[in-house]
């Protein structure tokens, strides 16, 4: 962009004008810490995609002389207290972790924002009725919910969609299902807030109608709060889903998922702590990357800089 | 080993060829109870000699305040309302019985002055009667004096269905109970009762006061305010109680011992889990005393090396043990699954069995996972390692199960799992929520894996699992996998209650609602025969023979395949003493003589 | 704005009825009975358990049971615990200081961290400040609590041996000592949630100043000649502050049910270990009452924060 010191002009700019995604995705791939988040995060998925098949380690060899210890030649990442493999089992439980806090995550922000927007926009009695469901559902005891929805819904899931895609629908629809209303709350009181502001009523007398405004104006200035979401709801989900676990509602426990690999190396931090480190440490980077990648979107969906402001 | 056998022994004990404890051992070995051969001595006139504790104090209190750490707290304070051991041993604290259970299950007299038996008269030959004298100079908290009234209060109390007591089962097989003065009671039973001690013994035979809870009977009894601030005749007073926190109690300065006890106040907590309440009291020593260490035993040797405390182990009755299912659980018969109009397809081949009781690799089990929490045993009614019953003993080999199963015909497929007749070797494998059960989980599949059975592990969470809701299939009495795994514990030292769970009259089923204890369905007219003979046979020798019986039954037929002798462990400081943790009591059994030492 | 707030209260009270109706519901469908543990002891008849349910009403139908539940409510008798055969409020009442305290201080210490924190991130974004501050930010919540706590706890009770790691309500001692004692055994719960309350709060701080900032109105400001701290705190703040308040509205209810890991952890007898416990042992009463006043909190708080709305940003009106 260097342009030599131009005589002032009134000339019309004839450049052409790059199409809306395209200028997003290019000030997406400026922005150096969402590159970096973007391959940090491809990285963790090819790992626990492709790693299985290149390191073949069995992830449940029972091996009781190798317990408990640290990184070594045959053993990258260390061993559990029953000698089994962490780093085959990281891989192997990387998958479904990955996947639960990420479809988990998409699933309520999405609920939570067009929730929230509705309200927001609409107003009067559509908005009343629908906090009023959120605070429905804020009250709902999760434990006790899950416990029912669970002993409904398991063995029917499991009939239609096989066992383990039955599990993991229902434990990704019963955290997303119960995180969705802070992110409705905070998007409604966005809404309220920008739907007062002087850019959206100047768009509002230009004749803009209802859902060109919040989709256009409000919506991409109202993600600020979103974006924290998300990252948060990542890391909670894969937490939430070894809660699940724990209590057997979830995934076997056989199944290593990362937050589940974190509770069973809890009693063991004083004397593995390499058990619990390289978890502990996969999920902060699953959410430290998705946060970036939220950054770097929000700034590349900025209407006032892809329209041509600044 | 047969009823002569047995005799013999009893003779060697007598002239002094055998001592006492061997012969203990020897009965144990044949998967009888310590109790019960504490019983048979007694029977022949080797009564126990009582020795409590060498600490012989000069005055009462003076120690200050002991700690004691219970992760499940207690939430109620009435031993007639307890639903587990955390409540049971709560009460203790204020509460006694006639008599407790020392830690090889002998009968030790608490508030009754002499222990009863046949020898000195108390005990009828023929069962049906036993005569208590108690102790004079016991006063409950408040000064009031403890007489024979509240002994037969009690059973009134219980006894009563609007109170829904859960310690019914203790005493209803009591006619009556005659005030013959004071001190002295006679407990007239409905049939002969070779286990006589079952009432007002133990830690369900806690005692209340019946002047508190007279106007109380019945549907009233939850009003009680005796309830939340218990008067009891024990070592300790009540201060304070917060349901599934804390109870705070001080030294009763009338207690009926001399000198007793040590401590001034004393202070239970609860909450938390297991391996937390190890750490304050064997890593910290800011507890004094913990309650029911289950914890990784590799985790529990690291934190004594610091020295501060150490791990205690009492023997128990509890086995932990795989069911198999004797009827189809995949298949719905009349809205019921393991009903007992199927069969099971495969789990009935006896080398089916056969081979999964090989590869049970208990002794990984035992070392790895539980350590001095347990013992391999091949007894169903327990025995330790070094006295093997002669018939019974466990192996642990790959090798056999897949000769076996090659020779019963189940040949491997291309997947490798073994099939026969259209039937493959797949099995769901469930037990609850608890880290060490999980992780035996993990060693039977890989060894079974390896002779070509297929497992899928489920767990369920505890609450769950152990509940007696009939439309909850997760239950274990549901039953509606093909194995399942769990802890028998075995609550009072008899082990008549313990060994009903393999008799037909007991089958769980939709009939009676999953409440009958016979979980594997499993049916044995011999067994039924032998039971109900021991059940009122009164010369403790032949009901011995019986129990050996029973026990070789259930695994000669292989209904279940015994994984672990479970012992009942606790934490304990180094300088307090005397606790003496009982398997068959409470864990306070003993709480009116602990002390610390300097 | 009065007449808005007035038809919220209304209407609060059958949207009340509305959510206890589900409540009980779900509680009555869900598995699991509270006298389960007897049905495993061979010592107890099976008669007993059934004796018990017919006491307490367990196999009515479930009209019947809610009609009960609710006339016994509006009289003010919370019900009657089966686990601990006490009244519920008199088990609610016991915990409730308890809950308070940590819980209160744990808010608190999380909003005294992500104010200032979150609003100097977001004026100097991406600085060597906002890079330590987001990356401990996200450590802190990335972590569950059952790992920090235990980390806490084995590097200041273990290690150091400087505090005590179980919280113990009764202290006997008076004055300063308590105190003093009361201050050591409360510092590791309180910071365990409240650094991870205020790792997440710090974040929506920082996005919402982060929103705020680019608008024009602080151009307006600045270019007016305001110093850079007025324009902050009069102006950036208070509009940053909108998603602040909806959160924390959010998260006040969550101090009367409690943390219930943090809690567990440090044996702190608060009401979440109190829920967690009745849920396991399904004590019906019990967790119907905490639930029902929990949501009572929840619409409570959500009124509160929409009228705070209001007054934060005046251009906001309700239809």
């Amino acid at each position: 962009m260097s342009v030599a010191a131009a005589p002032a002009r009134l000339l019309p700019d004839t450049r052409a004008r790059p199409s809306l995604w395209r200028e997003a995705a290019r000030r997406f791939r400026r922005h150096r810490l969402a590159m970096v988040g973007t391959v940090i995060l491809a990285g963790m998925v090819v790992a626990v995609l492709a790693g299985p098949l290149v390191y073949r380690v069995p992830i449940d060899e029972i091996d009781f002389r190798a317990k408990l210890q640290g990184p070594s030649r045959a053993h990258p990442l260390g061993t559990d207290d029953l000698g089994q493999d962490v780093l085959a089992r990281m891989l192997y439980g990387g998958r479904i972790s990955l996947a639960v806090g990420v479809a988990a995550m998409l699933i309520s922000i999405t609920i939570g924002t067009s929730i929230g927007a509705i309200a927001g926009q609409a107003g009067g009695a559509v908005d009343h009725t629908l906090m009023r469901i959120t605070d429905l559902f804020l009250s709902l005891p999760q434990l006790p919910l899950l416990l029912l929805i669970v002993y409904l819904f398991r063995d029917s899931l499991k009939r239609v969609l096989g066992p383990e895609a039955g599990i993991f629908v229902m434990i990704v629809v019963v955290i997303a299902g119960l995180r969705w209303m802070p992110v409705a709350r905070l998007v409604r009181a966005q809404f309220l807030s920008l739907r007062e502001k002087e850019f959206v009523e100047a768009a509002r007398s230009l004749g803009a109608r209802s859902f060109r405004q919040v989709t256009l104006h409000i919506l991409p200035n109202a993600l600020g709060p979103v974006i924290v979401a998300g990252s948060l709801d990542v890391a909670a989900a894969i937490i939430a889903e070894s809660s699940l676990s724990f209590l057997g509602l979830g995934f076997p426990p056989d199944i290593p998922t990362w937050g589940r690999i974190l509770y069973d190396a809890k009693d063991n931090l004083d004397f593995a702590p390499h058990w619990a480190i390289f978890p502990g440490t996969a999920i902060f980077l699953t959410v430290l990357s998705i946060n970036y990648i939220g950054d770097g979107l929000r700034d590349a969906l900025d209407p006032r800089k892809v329209l041509g402001h600044k | 080993m047969d009823e002569q056998a047995l005799r013999g022994l009893l003779n060697d004990v007598k002239a002094g060829r055998l001592s006492r404890r061997a012969f203990v051992q020897t009965m144990v070995g044949l998967g009888l109870t310590a109790p019960l051969a504490g019983q048979m001595l007694a029977s022949a006139g080797l009564a126990h000699a009582q020795s409590r504790s060498a600490f012989t104090p000069t005055k009462r209190g003076g120690g200050g305040m002991v700690k004691v750490l219970w992760w499940q707290a207690p939430t109620l304070l009435n031993p007639h309302f307890a639903t587990g051991t955390k409540d049971q041993d709560g009460s203790r604290i204020f509460y006694e019985p006639l008599a407790g259970y020392d830690p090889e299950g002998n009968i030790v007299p608490v508030l009754a002055a002499e222990v009863p038996s046949v020898q000195n008269g108390m005990v009828s030959r023929d069962g049906t009667s036993v005569t208590w004298r108690l102790k004079k100079n016991v006063a409950w908290h408040d000064g009031k004096p403890f007489t024979a009234d509240d002994i037969v209060f009690n059973w009134e109390f219980v006894m009563d269905p609007g109170t829904a007591a859960t310690t019914q089962g203790q005493y209803r097989d009591i006619k009556t109970i005659d005030k013959v003065d004071a001190h002295t009671v006679k407990i007239t039973f409905k049939q002969p009762m070779p286990f006589w001690a079952a009432a007002f013994c133990g830690p369900t035979g806690q005692i209340i006061p019946k002047h508190l809870f007279e106007a109380f009977k019945g549907g009233k009894s939850r009003e009680a305010p005796a309830n939340l601030k218990p008067i009891g005749t024990g070592p300790y007073k009540f201060v304070d109680f917060k349901p599934g926190d804390m109870v705070r109690a001080e030294l009763n300065p009338n207690y009926h011992v001399a000198n007793r006890p040590f401590f001034d106040q004393l202070e239970l907590k609860g909450g938390g889990d297991a391996a937390s309440a190890a750490r304050a009291v064997i890593q910290t020593g800011e507890y004094d005393f913990a309650w029911n260490m289950q914890v990784a035993d590799d985790i529990l040797k690291r934190l004594e090396q610091g020295g501060r405390g150490k791990v205690d182990i009492a023997v128990a009755g509890n086995i932990e043990h795989i069911q198999f299912n004797q009827t189809d659980p995949w298949t719905e018969v009349d809205g019921e699954r393991s009903s007992v109009k199927t069969k099971h397809p495969f789990l009935l081949d006896p080398a089916v069995r056969q081979a999964m009781n090989l590869l049970v690799d208990r002794a990984s089990i035992h070392e790895q996972i539980y350590g001095r929490l347990g013992q391999s045993t091949a007894n169903f009614l327990n025995a330790p390692e070094r006295v093997r019953s002669k018939n019974m003993k466990w192996e642990f080999s790959i090798d056999k199960a897949n000769q076996i199963l090659d020779s019963a015909g189940w040949k491997r497929g291309g997947d490798g799992i073994r099939a026969k007749d259209g039937k493959k070797l797949k099995m769901v494998y469930q037990t609850s929520i608890n880290p060490e059960r999980q992780k035996t989980q993990q060693i039977v599949k890989q060894a079974a894996g390896r002779a070509g059975i297929d497992i899928e592990l489920k767990s369920v969470t505890a609450s769950v699992f152990f509940a007696s809701d009939p439309a909850n299939p997760d239950t274990y009495p549901h039953f509606y996998t093909d194995i399942q795994m769990y802890t028998t514990t075995m609550t009072q030292p008899d082990p008549q209650r313990f060994m009903d769970q393999f008799t037909s009259w007991e089958i769980s089923s939709k009939d009676n609602k999953w409440q009958g204890r016979n979980i594997t369905r499993w049916r044995s007219d011999e067994y039924d025969r032998t039971w109900k003979a021991a059940e009122s046979e009164m010369d403790a020798v032949k009901r011995a023979a019986h129990f050996i019986k029973m026990n070789d039954l259930v695994i000669q037929n292989m209904v279940v395949v015994p994984v672990l002798w479970r012992m009942v462990v606790s934490a304990v400081s180094q300088r307090l003493k005397s606790t003496d943790v009982s398997g068959w009591d409470s864990n306070l059994w003993n709480l009116a003589y602990w002390h610390r030492e300097a | 704005m009065s007449k808005y707030v007035l038809r919220r209260i209304v209407i609060a009270v059958p949207v009340m009825f509305g959510i206890s109706l589900v409540l009980f519901t779900i509680l009555a469908l869900a598995p699991g009975d509270p006298f389960g543990e007897l049905a495993s002891n061979p010592n107890v008849p099976r008669e007993i358990a059934q004796q018990l349910r017919e006491k307490f009403g367990l196999d009515d139908p479930l009209p019947i049971r809610y009609a009960r539940w609710l006339t016994a409510m509006v009289q003010g008798d919370w019900g009657f615990s089966f686990v601990s055969r006490i009244d519920v409020d008199t088990l609610i009442l016991q915990r409730l200081p308890t809950s308070l305290f940590v819980l209160g201080s744990a808010q608190l210490l999380g909003l005294l961290i992500a104010l200032p924190i979150g609003t100097y991130s977001a004026l100097r974004p991406y600085s060597f400040f906002d890079q330590i501050a987001t990356t401990l930010a996200f450590i802190g919540f990335s972590l569950p609590t059952f790992f920090t706590g235990l980390v806490f706890i084995l590097i200041f009770s273990l290690w150091l041996d400087w505090l005590p790691f179980i919280y113990r309500a009764d202290l006997s001692s008076t004055g300063w000592r308590w105190l003093w004692e009361q201050a050591r055994q409360s510092i590791m719960p309180v910071a365990v949630l409240g650094l991870f309350q205020g790792a997440t709060l710090t974040r929506f701080v920082r996005s919402a100043v982060l929103d705020v900032i680019r608008l024009d109105f602080v151009n307006t400001a600045r270019a007016k000649g305001l110093s850079e701290g007025t324009t902050v705190t009069k102006h950036v703040i208070r509009n940053a502050l909108i998603p602040v308040v909806t959160l924390v509205a959010l998260q006040i209810p969550a101090i009367f049910t409690g943390a219930v890991i943090t809690e567990q952890i440090f044996r702190v007898p608060g009401i979440g270990s109190l829920l967690i416990s009745s849920i396991l042992s399904n004590d019906t009463p019990v967790i119907m009452a905490i639930t029902f006043v929990f949501s009572c909190l929840v619409v409570l708080f959500n009124l509160v924060a929409d009228i705070v709305y209001g007054w934060l940003d005046p251009r906001i009106s309700y239809r």
